[in-house]
């Protein structure tokens, strides 16, 4: 996917003055928050779980190598197949392979974030492999010709009546208005889909190292139909998904579905394990994982490690003040909001995706609520270190710190810089107490006034009064 | 090709975490070990009662989540039970069932009902079959396939039925496995968690019924014991 | 509420905000500590605790500047800042700057275990329940984040206003949600910034409040200067000029126009 993360601000702006995004992002704002809060408070021990989540991740990523061998062991004992991919392109080479070698004309998706990090649909149209994606959100996004702008809500950034006209259009139907019609007109759309579709493409929210599984969590039940009705199903997984057992499966699930939507369990979580059994009346005969590593193994080791414990819930964009400010499209990329601007500069490069880190005031909230643990502002401060020290941020800002720090360093210059700076406001600012404008603070005062100072400084009075006294 | 992606993925993660080029065969001992036997790390209280207050609490959580629960005393009940509801809710009075064995134990074809047996098609309006067991501490339906239940049953018709013996009405999704594994042994093709109808939030935030899977879902609860015995009363 | 018989020697980290734009909320501070039974003292040398610096990505000079204030700031029973942000600074991550088992994680770690955000340094730790205070007038209290999510400052400042005669505090709307300030990003990424505040500014005036008070100099100047910009009514102070009674200086950003 190609990346505007470069053009953040201009993204940003444009989403501040859409006003149907705006309205979205305020139901998003009120219903996710709400519901999460509601459901950790039905939950004596969610706070409990959340910690135990943490330590099975951080147990599984230093064992990760270990337990991504056993989990290919299982699979294949169970009939099924595992390839591996180190970065995207691999991935798109080795699920066209199958998908070809399958004969297939037709493929359903259900939704996964790693098929948009490597680009997949595009790849197999570009094979004339015809890739439907079922989730409703995606379908609505892929018929718009868009990208998700929310790893859980791909369409929340769409008005009911943008829907009902791309429905009408898709489907050659007359346009409908209540919720209920267009659900129903989906849903029937895509059954045909499901039914035509040779390979079900599936990603996967954990991969168990204990018994091969793959575990996908839906509430509209589309994986089941992505998976279940073709030959083949391919399951698209990047390698930190590996959770040790069933049972740990279980503390992962509990927070993910209450962090994310605010339900005490998802509609659908299905273990899938290997391909359909002989006598088995229903499911694919052949499966297949892929395993993607695209940088990942890069952060193992080192200052990033905690984001790949990240289980993908959502709930540090559903609380941050920016993103629900500007969207998820502003961010340019696959991942928005407080995980993406962590993730984002290891996959495009700190070059190219240096706004997302910057663009956070460090609020905590992210932090406070994510139910891994993960110390995003953390992160995105690293990512300022890394940007420092190559020198990437823009050079009157560098220069404008050097100066302060120096100052700073220098209690006597200090006072002295102080004096006469202050002094200087104090004259400009005069009796209104405030400045409308200041030559080098525009980005203050283009929007707010600025409050002048009292006089002396503080330290300068507390002198004076001690030297009285 | 794979194997070379294999080993420089490997290869990375064994670099990052300090380890020599291949895995010492110590810790993929301790590492198996560990597998071979799962521990619950933390389940909540919620559902520790007795089956009673279990079956109460899967019943006001299945509730809460749109799922309708019907209480029958005999499996013998549960064709009346399913015509009774089909035609309080306008549906046509056509089943396609799962085999379970349990099933026979009712008398389907002295309804009404048009049954059908095996794999669903797009066609059949209702699907019945039965659930492994039942989660009491989110209302949640514990279904495997297999060739007497194919998962399908529960997907693919707009209205899903699942007989669940009361027995069966565990705590929590770990009693759920550990049942699996003691009397399977090994993992099926599919293990369904269902909680509820399916439903998406996509279209301006609205939550409805109905996405992809089934937009309503019965539960059908049976007291009857496996013995053929009926519950005790409680 | 009468002060503790002990008499800590409590050194005042008055902050660069409060040392250059609004020295009144550090005589605030003085009062209030002193009314608690600390005898303070403003260490000379004290400049900056290198927020700026850490937070853009300088390592090096953050370090430098640590050290030194560390070097200030030793040697007291408490040290005691006027604001959540930067008590924050020298408690959570002055400690995390130097590597683990150095003399210098030592000290830091030394200074921070002393360090405390002014008003929560006054309940928690002095056990102050009130100040002899008035002032009526209908407030609401902005929570900054660090203080609240760094240091846990919630309830403590909502009890102390609840001591002031005539005070009417109504409950802020997303109390808790980040006014847009953030140090550096308020000029980096102004649009947003600006968004965020306007959102502050929105939920202050539903409460009908004349006075908007926090804990952190940064956010009040950053709300003062919208709430002037976009013609509001509503004035800024410091929580604790409020509660030393000291409210004869105009407010931030000047009186109401």
């Amino acid at each position: 996917m190609e990346a505007t993360s470069l053009s953040f601000k201009e993204n940003a702006r444009r989403a501040m003055g859409d006003e149907t995004l705006q309205k979205a992002l305020g139901f998003a704002r009120t219903g996710f928050q709400d519901k999460r809060a509601a459901a950790a408070a039905r939950l004596p021990e969610f706070d409990d779980l959340r910690d135990a989540a943490k330590a099975i991740k951080d147990h599984t990523l230093e064992h990760l190598d270990v337990y991504l061998e056993i989990f290919e062991q299982r699979v294949i004992e169970q009939g099924g197949k595992v390839h591996w991919a180190r970065d995207a392109a691999e991935a798109r080479a080795i699920i066209l392979r199958l998908c070809k070698g399958a004969g297939a004309r037709s493929v359903t998706k259900s939704k996964s974030m790693i098929s948009e990090e490597i680009g997949l649909n595009e790849a197999l149209e570009a094979q004339k492999i015809r890739c439907v994606e079922t989730d409703l959100g995606e379908y609505i996004v892929q018929l718009a010709g868009e990208t998700p702008s929310h790893i859980l809500a791909p369409a929340i950034h769409m008005t009911k009546d943008r829907v009902s006209a791309l429905f009408a259009e898709a489907h050659g139907t007359a346009p409908v208005d209540e919720p209920e019609a267009l659900l129903a007109e989906a849903r029937h759309a895509l059954r045909q889909r499901y039914f035509e579709a040779d390979v079900g493409i599936t990603g996967a929210n954990f991969l168990i190292a204990e018994t091969g599984s793959v575990v996908l969590v839906t509430n509209e039940g589309n994986a089941e139909l992505t998976q279940g009705l073709p030959r083949m199903h391919i399951a698209l997984a990047s390698i930190e998904k590996v959770v040790p057992t069933l049972e740990e499966a279980c503390v992962l699930l509990r927070v993910l579905a209450r962090s994310a939507t605010g339900q005490e369990f998802s509609a659908y979580t299905t273990l899938l394990t290997g391909p359909k059994r002989p006598a088995d009346l229903d499911g694919p005969t052949s499966f297949h994982v892929v395993l993607l590593d695209n940088g990942r193994g890069g952060m193992l080791g080192t200052e990033f490690q905690d984001i790949l414990r990240c289980i993908r819930c959502g709930a540090c964009m559903n609380h941050c003040p920016v993103y629900l400010a500007t969207g998820g499209h502003a961010y340019g990329w696959v991942y928005p909001g407080p995980m993406g601007a962590v993730l984002t500069p290891s996959f495009i490069g700190i070059e190219k995706a240096h706004h997302l880190p910057n663009a956070s005031t460090f609020c905590g909230r992210c932090e406070q609520v994510c139910p891994m643990r993960i110390p995003l502002p953390k992160m995105m401060r690293h990512w300022r270190e890394e940007q420092f020290k190559r020198k990437l941020s823009p050079a009157t800002g560098r220069y404008g710190l050097k100066l302060w720090a120096f100052a700073a360093k220098r209690p006597a210059l200090y006072h002295l810089g102080a004096k006469v700076a202050i002094g200087l406001l104090c004259l400009l600012g005069g009796k209104r107490g405030r400045f409308r404008r200041l030559p080098l603070a525009s980005g203050w005062t283009g929007s707010r006034d600025f409050p002048a100072p009292q006089g002396s400084t503080f330290q300068a009075q507390w002198r004076a009064r001690r030297d009285r006294r | 090709m794979s194997g070379e992606a294999r080993d420089a993925v490997l290869g990375r993660l064994r670099r990052a975490l300090g380890r020599g080029p291949r895995t010492p065969d110590e810790l993929r001992r301790k590492l198996l070990a560990r597998l071979a036997a799962p521990q619950p790390v933390l389940i909540p209280a919620r559902g520790n009662l007795e089956l009673e207050g279990r079956i109460r609490l899967f019943i006001a959580q299945a509730n809460a989540v749109q799922t309708e629960v019907l209480r029958v005393g005999r499996y013998a009940d549960l064709p009346d039970a399913a015509v009774d509801y089909l035609r309080r809710s306008s549906l046509p009075l056509q089943l396609v069932m799962a085999t379970d064995p349990l099933l026979r134990r009712a008398d389907w074809a002295a309804t009404l009902l048009e049954i059908r047996h095996g794999r669903p098609e797009d066609r059949d309006p209702v699907g019945l079959t039965t659930a492994f067991a039942g989660i009491a501490e989110t209302g949640t339906l514990m279904l495997l396939s297999s060739p007497e239940t194919p998962t399908t049953l529960a997907f693919l018709p707009e209205i899903s039925i699942i007989v669940l013996p009361a027995v069966r009405v565990l705590r929590a999704y770990e009693d759920g496995l550990r049942a699996l594994r003691e009397e399977r042994g090994a993992m099926p093709r599919s293990v369904n968690f269902v909680t509820g109808p399916s439903r998406s939030g996509d279209i301006e935030q609205t939550i409805q019924l109905g996405a992809h899977g089934p937009r309503r879902l019965l539960v059908l609860l049976v007291d009857e014991l496996p013995d053929g015995s009926p519950q005790p009363d409680a | 509420m009468s002060p503790p018989a002990d008499r800590p020697r409590v050194a005042l980290f008055v902050t660069c905000l409060v040392d250059l734009f609004r020295p009144s909320v550090g005589f605030a501070a003085v009062k209030l500590l002193e009314d608690a039974g600390c005898t303070v003292e403003v260490p000379a040398g004290q400049s900056c605790c290198g927020q700026p610096a850490y937070n853009q990505g300088d390592r090096a000079d953050t370090v430098e500047i640590a050290r030194r204030t560390i070097e200030v700031l030793s040697g007291y029973d408490f040290v005691v800042v006027p604001s959540g942000s930067c008590a924050g600074m020298l408690r959570k991550h002055y400690p995390e700057l130097f590597p683990a088992g150095s003399d210098d994680a030592a000290r830091a770690r030394e200074v921070a275990e002393r360090t405390f955000e002014l008003i929560s340094f006054l309940t928690d730790v002095r056990g102050i329940t009130g100040f002899e205070a008035s002032l009526p007038a209908r407030i609401t209290y902005h929570d900054s984040c660090a203080g609240l999510r760094e240091l846990g400052v919630k309830q403590q400042p909502r009890r102390l206003l609840e001591s002031v005669r005539g005070l009417e505090l109504r409950e802020l709307p997303g109390a808790e949600i980040c006014c847009g300030f953030g140090g550096t990003f308020c000029v980096k990424y102004p649009a947003i910034s600006t968004r965020m505040v306007d959102d502050k500014v929105t939920d202050i005036e539903a409460t009908g409040a004349e006075l908007v008070l926090a804990g952190d100099l940064g956010c009040l100047m950053n709300m003062a200067g919208r709430l002037k910009r976009v013609g509001s009514k509503v004035e800024a102070r410091h929580v604790a000029e409020v509660l030393a009674g000291m409210t004869e200086e105009p407010p931030i950003g000047g009186p109401a126009a």
